[in-house]
């Protein structure tokens, strides 16, 4: 029979009897529609988890001072050798595959301005903080070279800090007392959230790392060094490269243990990347049982089916059918039935992404290529479960099955 | 009456067929000779277990004998396979049976045309024009879109009868067509059968009913799976002249 007729064949049964077929496609409907919701949860809890670390900065790494040993008995980490300006300096002269490098004075206290006052922590940093964290301003300037050289008491408040101070006006130009040093404020940073941990990172005011030293910690010591790779692909390279300038700039001989640590962010991303994965696969496959158990429903339904069908199959092969033509036609009627229960099951399952994301906090992603799985899987569950009850009918014997009331 | 330059379409030679329930072995014909010319109108009958429906299955290539040798249109049936048997069903055989068979919910044109789906050498090449020609041939011209059940016993049996010559059979097997019908529309069928046959069709009816068998032109009787009698009827019923008796003419329309 041509594909046009069996096409034509297989609907026209199928619609024969619309609620049952309603029914039988059903188990398919909420597996396909239960695979792809599944999946683009755990792709979106992906993505999410992916763009918290990424907010970290792009192709981070940061150098901790490490924990020094002072007769056997390991001090901890920053116990000694803090790092200081020269090391950055030494790191941003030296090193070749480094885009950019900064130094971090953590500070911090009470911050007094505008409608009032606020405890948050004061980071100093180098001119380039933004591009290494990619972390843009929302209005006003960042701070400047000369700012550095100068110790400018300058400012830029991120936007809690921003919202908590000066709830209505303009931040720009007013001045804020940090520990009772007054700064003015140039900059506000944009939005970041959370971080992976859960802190809020727009809690924070920036200001050049001279003026934090000068003015608010005090000393020559930063609290450490945050550098960006060139590219994703050379943190490695770069991780090495830092590590070698430290080296040299701390005069460790070889064999010495380093006196720092060198984290890169692909660290951090795979470790919380893997998990979400493995939820997106334990839910894909709890998903994907409900799909086996919609075909083993087709295959119920389709032995009933032959059952009550035996005199048509009769007719059939009285009039010239060949078991081959009876096998494909029941066969067909399997997989039009899961196939067409996995398209409701994707439109069904795009509507309740589409509802996630508009109605909830859940964010889902559909990844396009889990469409096709989905379908795919689908037709082949028709055919296997299709199989048995189509073989069946095939083989029934012409005289019985026109005999069979 | 067996002339001499017609050419034989059925050669049976020994045939038997014997079904095994459990450990018994039923025989249901034993034996049987038999040889049916081109053109023919042939009635078995017989009383029920005479083995008459069996022999019709061994005919159309329905079943396969125990014994014996069916020679179908000079071909020898025994060496052929399951698919060589479904063309021979699609291509030589027509069949019409008690019950009509037909397929429910389904038109009586797409009813005449599933024979022609199956026929995988396409010797017809539109379906649905041969399928209306034969459906106004058993004057159903009008009733081409209508279900069985919108259709009377006797139109469904003339659906049956035109899907089993929509492929051009060289055969017709009709077994008790006439069993669900009532007399009027029995001798319809009938007269439709001898009008087939007119035009050059063997037919092959099964009955149990002897005035139906006078229908035919030949009479083969079965008792026990054997043949007890084979005759020449000689006082043959035509079916249009039993209708004008009937007083009532032809209307195929009812």
């Amino acid at each position: 029979m041509h594909l046009k007729n069996l096409l034509k064949v297989a609907i026209k049964s199928i619609l024969k009897s619309r609620m049952r077929s309603l029914l039988t496609a059903l188990g398919i409907i909420i597996g396909v529609a239960a695979v792809v919701v599944m999946v683009a949860i755990g792709d979106g809890a992906q993505v999410q988890v992916e763009k918290q670390i990424s907010a970290l900065g792009s192709n981070l790494l940061i150098v901790f001072p490490g924990a020094s040993s002072s007769g056997g008995v390991n001090m901890g980490a920053g116990s000694i050798n803090r790092f200081t300006m020269e090391d950055v300096n030494r790191i941003q002269d030296e090193a070749t595959i480094i885009k950019g490098v900064t130094p971090i004075v953590r500070s911090g206290g009470q911050v007094i301005g505008g409608v009032g006052n606020w405890s948050t922590q004061v980071q100093g940093v180098a001119t380039n903080y933004m591009d290494i964290r990619d972390w843009p301003l929302a209005t006003g300037d960042f701070f400047t070279d000369k700012d550095m050289v100068s110790r400018a008491k300058v400012a830029v408040l991120g936007q809690t800090v921003a919202k908590q101070l000066f709830p209505s006006d303009d931040p720009i130009g007013q001045q804020v007392r940090i520990r009772n040093v007054p700064f003015k404020v140039i900059g506000v940073l944009t939005a970041k959230g959370q971080s992976s941990t859960g802190n809020d990172m727009d809690d924070i005011i920036l200001a050049p790392a001279t003026t934090v030293l000068d003015r608010l910690t005090g000393g020559i010591y930063i609290s450490y060094i945050m550098a960006s790779a060139n590219s994703n692909d050379e943190i490695d390279k770069a991780q090495k490269e830092l590590t070698t300038i430290m080296r040299e700039a701390h005069h460790l001989y070889p064999g010495q243990d380093d006196d720092f640590t060198v984290r890169n962010q692909a660290e951090l991303t795979d470790a919380a990347t893997q998990t979400s994965k493995i939820l997106t696969i334990l839910l894909a496959s709890v998903a994907g049982v409900s799909l086996i158990v919609g075909g083993i429903g087709i295959m119920n339904i389709m032995l009933v089916s032959v059952t009550e069908r035996t005199r048509e199959i009769g007719i059939r092969l009285s009039v010239g059918a060949r078991t081959s033509d009876v096998l494909i036609q029941f066969l067909t009627e399997a997989i039009v039935l899961s196939l067409a229960g996995g398209l409701i099951g994707i439109l069904l399952s795009i509507g309740i992404i589409f509802i996630l994301n508009n109605y909830t906090s859940m964010a889902a992603v559909i990844d396009p290529k889990i469409i096709f799985i989905a379908v795919g899987f689908a037709g082949v569950i028709g055919i296997f479960f299709g199989f048995y009850p189509a073989r069946k009918a095939a083989n029934l014997n012409p005289i019985d099955a026109l005999r069979y009331e | 009456m067996e002339s001499p330059k017609a050419k034989n379409i059925i050669k049976i030679v020994g045939l038997s067929k014997i079904y095994k329930v459990g450990e018994v072995e039923v025989p249901a014909i034993k034996s049987i000779d038999l040889s049916i010319d081109e053109g023919e109108f042939v009635a078995i009958m017989g009383s029920s277990g005479s083995g008459k429906s069996t022999l019709m299955n061994l005919i159309g290539c329905l079943d396969k004998p125990t014994a014996g040798e069916y020679f179908l249109d000079g071909v020898n049936t025994n060496t052929l396979s399951k698919n060589d048997y479904a063309k021979i069903r699609n291509q030589k055989i027509g069949f019409v049976f008690q019950g009509f068979n037909l397929l429910s919910r389904t038109t009586a044109l797409e009813n005449v045309e599933l024979p022609l789906m199956y026929d995988r050498y396409e010797r017809i090449k539109d379906p649905a024009k041969k399928a209306i020609e034969v459906l106004e041939r058993v004057g159903l011209g009008d009733r081409i879109h209508h279900e069985p059940n919108q259709l009377s016993g006797g139109q469904q049996q003339r659906v049956a009868i035109a899907r089993a010559l929509v492929n051009e059979p060289s055969l017709i097997l009709a077994d008790e067509p006439t069993g669900n019908l009532d007399s009027k529309m029995s001798v319809e069928v009938f007269s439709l059968f001898q009008k087939l046959n007119d035009e050059g069709i063997t037919i092959i009816l099964v009955t149990h009913e002897r005035d139906f068998a006078k229908f035919a032109k030949r009479i083969v009787e079965l008792k026990d799976g054997i043949v007890i009698r084979d005759t020449l009827i000689n006082d043959r019923i035509i079916g249009t002249e039993e209708l004008n008796k009937i007083k009532e003419p032809i209307n195929y329309e009812n």
